[in-house]
């Protein structure tokens, strides 16, 4: 090689591992006019990869340094810092390296990774994004943070087993556009299905944490939380949200029918409103195309005691913001006729905001941040459960019954969470 | 020994309405601003959700969402030759606390001035002749006119969402609105309240009578409603826990729901709360501030250094402030010198409770929000000619109920025994069919007599003295009430009430009867140093760096809440600070 | 205090009185509380008796004058009436007296008749008519026999139903017996 192109990338790749971000890079390579752009390409698919939720701590004021807890089915999991630190982060690996991690789930050691990272989806990704993704990354403040990431309890800390696992459920492909499918179509499945790694929270997993495929998008149960389902079910996924209501959820955490709250708060706020217009109505356009089961169960008979003593606590309490029809208000109190948190098959997140209230998510375009109280110390588990049996069942909803037996459990279960 | 913290372009003490607009304002022009709040930070769904906010003995009655006296409280006494004791627990009026201050449980009500309230020693003058007016009646012109403020009361009205009609568009009249009311350059934001039974009716029977009566103008909104800053407002569903309640679902314009949740995104903005203002500090020449001292919970002393100090507490405390901060000649009303804690008012409430037939009256008065009635203006002000009527002043008349919480609503017609089985009875015969809610909302003009000064034995918990106020009724105001509350009881004998029991102030004044928290005056505005604390732009004259903000402006109260000109008031000043103090800090006015 | 407050809300056909309703358990609870040490109020020295305008001006807390009045209202009642505790009395009795706290004819011996008897009216009463969290207004008996439908936030489908009589049943905050499901 040429020397002075020699010297170039040695400077290039001295600057950036210790972190002589921006000038010396950009003299370094200014013959190279793509790099700042594949930068900010690579911040934006960062962004759209999330990985700044499980990389940091929250608050902590340290970006991507790691350490942040992630509750799996099998113990708790802590996020490796991917600042470009040399010793602590990821500034001594190589592009290889890196685009094994992200889409192959192997660290340099040659060790496999957990699942927490999401790698079957980010498999999705192309080498090319990706590097754009390394790119900016290494242009982040390196943090020196050692963190121990194997904090699981035996028999999973034994990352061997994960040979099996990957054996069962993981087959490293990137995504291949569907010629049948518009340009647009293809971007949204792109994202949804790679980047945005939406599964690894809405489709419900195995008992060995594999992802049951048949299900994909359906909604699954993670961290005291049901994440909906976000296929095009009528009843219990977006078949009543038109492309409009997703994009302006994704992109304000607020819309006409509901409100993000929770994990999907964070992931408002860090991910899906920076993306652009076109993306976000890309993956709106995808996820309607995903069908939905379209079960129409009879709505519960009215003189049900449940439906009895339910419509009287509605009307009594409820109807104060969710109105005497159950339509809310736009982008300040969810729609609960039609909506599909209320009718879900699993009513997780329906018990715990009653439980603990909700405070819904403020964007620079959404600020107001409606919070909803919390109803325990109001509510018996049998007045939980017969004005959610209600709600799931009025205004054209049908949904199962809540038992009281549910909503103590989801009270166990919601006792170790302070949050 | 305070310790010194950064420096801010801009402290504002206190976060209630005028301290949140401004603090809106400013951050808005790139100001570095800090707002420092004696109470609690408060919000909807943590502090006054819909499932326990509508409980009457909690909020009404042990007034939890009050200032505490014993955090600060004031003396009182009626005439200048009696002692001045301690207010041991609220009545007269209810100060406010925290974060939103007043605008958290106030009414709602709306309102503008008349176009002759601020110029209204000239006005009467011209009128009635200079001798008309009593010689210790100290009123005067404000230094601003009705024009001067159009533009903030349509400010203010826009960021509330204010529910009305209008009277006057422009300089035409239009029907269904208040006709005397100032010329307004576009309707209200959204459409009047609905309106209960008893309203309604009352409303009838005073058309009837040749008035024109319209829907008061509410705060509370009458549909869902996004206002400029792009925050939402639910409709107000009319539980009747409005005024002294805290709003559960969002549909009472308050700093929370109008301002607040854009506020503290503001890199630039920062508040404390549950820390109390000292006072403000001064340079060695006394005309200058450089910022102010405060004490947190731990009772540690800080230093917070500003260019620019924006005083926006309750208006009492704001003459506390200013007289604890050597800022202007505290009044002597012997002398008849000095401006700090002169020109004090309250409002001269009186009321007319009508009793109807129980089989033919039903006025489900529980259903109402704090803002609903229908009013009429014929009475306020100069509307009316006082040439014979021997004084002057006047206020709306409204049926204004505001809801049926049972404690205080356990009306019973006069000569009722007040315990027993015939009280229960009649209590239970009465509460849905009498109309209690007729509002008389008198002006209180000011005199040389009533005012504020600091008291000599008693002291708050800082060892600062106390504001003593000395105040009672004058003839003027009282037969302003006689002759309003006969106009009133007139329409309840029209709309069919078989027993009526009229209420019309009397004096002395009490400080154990609830008379509306609209205390006013004490750091007027005016064009004279000499009668006043600060210029037209609310700016100090002594402290050029230091605007006055609040209802302690007012050089005397008009017949109207006061609410609305505080806020348009606010936005003036706001603008001037923006668009001339801040280019050039100077006095903006000559003295 | 049950005796008072039977007295001050008697019992009738339609509604229980001031007893059964739980008004004595409420004014138990609120002396017991911060209303019966004045919490929050202004309670520092120097004491002095003003002017009816310049409202109450005593020391003593309404837990302590509730304390001082009660034992004096029945040192009283037993002087004058046999030995009978005010409890022990005939209604007729109980209400002369009452009558005579009320006006002032009947002072009471080490307290203020006057003030007792307006501060336990306002106590006993505010009982009847409070939300039942507080002891009093038992099964919401009070705000049957008014019709005041209670806790309630959202009257949007009623405010144009003018002169109509609202058909729901008062709700506490703390519910009613229709939410709990039947069978």
């Amino acid at each position: 090689m040429h020397k002075r192109a020699q010297a170039a990338i040695f400077i290039a790749v001295a600057c950036t591992s210790m972190g002589f971000c921006g000038v010396l890079a950009e003299k370094a390579v200014a013959a190279d006019g793509q790099k700042f752009g594949e930068i900010e390409r690579g911040r934006y698919l960062a962004k759209a990869a999330d990985c700044f939720a499980c990389h940091t701590v929250q608050n902590s004021g340290k970006p991507y340094a790691g350490g942040r807890p992630l509750e799996t089915p099998f113990g708790s999991i802590t996020s490796p810092n991917i600042t470009p630190d040399q010793e602590t982060g990821i500034g001594a690996w190589t592009d290889d390296q890196f685009d094994n991690a992200v889409r192959k789930g192997v660290r340099p050691d040659g060790a496999n990774l957990y699942p927490a990272m999401p790698y079957t989806s980010y498999s999705k990704m192309s080498r090319k994004d990706v590097m754009a993704i390394r790119a900016y990354l290494k242009t982040v403040k390196p943090i020196r943070n050692a963190v121990v990431t194997n904090t699981l309890p035996f028999p999973f800390n034994i990352r061997t087993g994960m040979v099996a696992w990957k054996a069962l459920y993981f087959k490293p492909s990137e995504y291949k556009p569907d010629p049948h499918q518009s340009a647009e179509w293809n971007r949204g499945a792109y994202l949804v299905e790679g980047a945005g790694h939406c599964s690894a929270c809405h489709t419900p997993r195995s008992f060995l944490g594999g992802e049951k495929s048949a299900k994909f998008l359906q909604g699954a149960t993670l961290q005291g939380w049901f994440a909906p389902n976000i296929t095009n079910d009528n009843k219990t996924g977006l078949g009543k949200w038109s492309d409009d209501n997703i994009v302006a959820y994704l992109k304000t955490g607020h819309n006409r029918l509901s409100a993000a709250t929770g994990p999907m708060a964070e992931e408002v706020v860090h991910s899906t409103s920076t993306l652009s217009d076109d993306d976000l109505k890309a993956i709106a356009i995808y996820l309607k195309s995903v069908p939905g089961k379209n079960t129409s169960p009879e709505p519960l008979s009215a003189t049900d005691p449940q439906m009895v003593a339910g419509k009287a606590i509605y009307r009594d309490t409820c109807s104060a913001c969710h109105g005497l029809e159950g339509k809310g208000v736009s982008r300040l109190f969810p729609s609960l006729a039609g909506s599909a948190v209320a009718q879900s098959n699993n009513p997780t997140t329906a018990i715990r905001i009653i439980l603990r209230g909700a405070r819904s998510v403020a964007t620079s375009a959404e600020p107001t941040a409606p919070g909803m109280p919390s109803f325990a110390w109001q509510l018996n588990n049998d007045q939980i459960a017969a004005v959610m049996t209600y709600v799931r069942n009025a205004w054209g909803n049908s949904g199962s019954k809540v038992s009281a037996s549910a909503v103590e459990k989801r009270k166990a279960d919601l006792k170790s969470r302070p949050d | 020994m305070a310790r010194k913290l950064p420096r801010k372009d801009v402290v504002i003490i206190g976060l209630g309405w005028t301290g949140s607009i401004l603090a809106n304002e400013l951050t808005d022009e790139g100001l570095d601003v800090i707002a420092i709040e004696r109470g609690p930070w408060r919000d909807a769904p943590t502090d006054f959700p819909p499932n326990y906010a509508q409980d009457e003995l909690r909020y009404h009655i042990r007034h939890e969402l009050f200032l505490r006296p014993e955090q600060n409280t004031f003396t009182f006494r009626n005439k200048m030759d009696q002692t001045a004791l301690p207010i041991r627990k609220w009545g007269a009026f209810m100060p406010p606390n925290g974060v939103g201050g007043g605008g958290v449980h106030w009414n709602a009500e709306t309102w503008r001035f008349l176009p002759s309230d601020f110029v209204l020693r000239t006005h009467l003058t011209e009128r009635y002749g200079a001798s008309f007016l009593p010689d210790d009646m100290t009123i005067q012109d404000w230094g601003v006119t009705y024009d001067d403020l159009e533009p903030h009361y349509d400010q203010f009205e826009y960021l509330c969402g204010t529910s009305g009609a209008a009277g006057n568009l422009r300089g035409a009249i239009q029907a269904g609105g208040n006709p005397f009311e100032g010329p307004r350059s576009r309707p209200y934001p959204n459409p009047p309240q609905k309106q209960g039974f008893g309203h309604t009716l009352w409303g009838k029977a005073a058309q009837e009578l040749g008035y024109k009566p319209f829907p008061q103008p509410s705060g509370n909104m009458s549909q869902a409603y996004t206002n400029p800053l792009g925050l939402h407002l639910g409709p107000c569903t009319y539980c009747g826990f409005c005024e002294w309640f805290g709003c559960g679902n969002y549909s009472k314009a308050s700093p929370q729901t109008t301002i607040l949740p854009v506020l503290i995104r503001k890199s630039n903005f920062s508040a404390r709360d549950n820390c109390e203002v000292m006072h403000i500090n001064l340079d060695r020449s006394g005309k200058h501030a450089t910022g102010v001292t405060f004490v947190d919970t731990s009772n540690v002393e800080w230093e917070q250094p500003a260019d620019l100090v924006i005083l926006a507490a309750f208006s009492v405390f704001n003459v506390q402030m200013l007289l604890n901060s050597n800022i202007g000649k505290p009044y002597d009303p012997v002398a008849n010198s000095g401006v700090v804690g002169r020109n004090f008012t309250h409002q001269a409430m009186s009321s007319v409770d009508g009793f109807f037939d129980k089989d033919k009256f039903n006025f489900n008065p529980f259903i109402a929000s704090g803002a609903i009635g229908m009013c009429i203006d014929e009475f306020n002000g100069d509307n009316f000619d006082h040439g014979p009527l021997g004084f002057v002043g006047g206020g709306y008349l409204g049926q204004v109920q505001t809801n049926g919480r049972p404690i205080q609503s356990a009306i019973v017609p006069p000569g009722t025994p007040k315990w027993g089985a015939q009280w229960k009875r009649a209590v239970a015969d009465n509460y849905l069919s009498t109309l209690v809610g007729g509002s008389i909302h008198s002006s209180f003009y000011s005199y040389r007599d009533v005012y504020l000064d600091r008291d000599p034995t008693y002291k708050d918990r800082f060892g600062r003295p106390m504001m003593r106020m000395t105040i009672d009724f004058h003839d003027n105001e009282l037969k302003a009430a006689n002759y309003l509350t006969d106009k009133y009881a007139e329409i309840v004998h029209a709309m069919g009430a078989h027993q009526i029991h009229k209420k019309p102030r009397k004096g002395p004044y009490d400080i154990t009867t609830y008379q509306t928290t609209h205390l006013n005056g004490g750091a007027v505005m005016g064009v004279d140093p000499k009668t006043s604390v600060v210029n037209r732009y609310l700016q100090s004259w002594d402290v050029p760096n230091v605007f006055v903000m609040g209802a302690s402006a007012f050089p005397q109260n008009a017949g109207y809440n006061p609410t609305g000109t505080v806020c348009a008031l606010a936005y003036w000043s706001a603008d001037a600070i923006r668009n001339q103090y801040l280019k050039n800090p100077r006095p903006l006015v000559d003295a | 205090m049950e005796a008072i407050a039977d007295r001050i809300i008697p019992p009738d056909a339609e509604t229980p009185g001031g007893k059964d309703a739980g008004c004595a358990v409420f004014v138990d609870r609120q002396l017991a509380g911060p209303y019966g040490q004045r919490d929050g109020h202004y309670n520092s020295p120097p004491f002095m008796n003003g002017t009816k305008q310049q409202g109450e001006q005593g020391e003593a807390s309404p837990a302590q004058q509730y304390r001082k009045s009660l034992d004096a209202l029945d040192r009283h009642c037993r002087s004058k009436f046999s030995g009978k505790a005010f409890a022990e009395l005939v209604d007729s009795d109980k209400d002369s007296v009452l009558h005579g706290l009320e006006s002032g004819d009947v002072s009471l011996d080490g307290a203020d008749g006057k003030a007792f008897f307006k501060l336990a009216l306002k106590n006993i009463q505010a009982g009847f008519f409070a939300d039942p969290l507080y002891g009093g207004n038992r099964d919401l008996v009070a705000w049957k026999m008014i019709g005041f439908p209670g806790a309630r936030y959202n009257y949007l489908d009623w405010i144009d139903r003018h002169n109509e009589r609202f058909p729901l049943p008062p709700v506490g905050v703390t519910g009613r017996i229709d939410w709990t499901p039947k069978g």
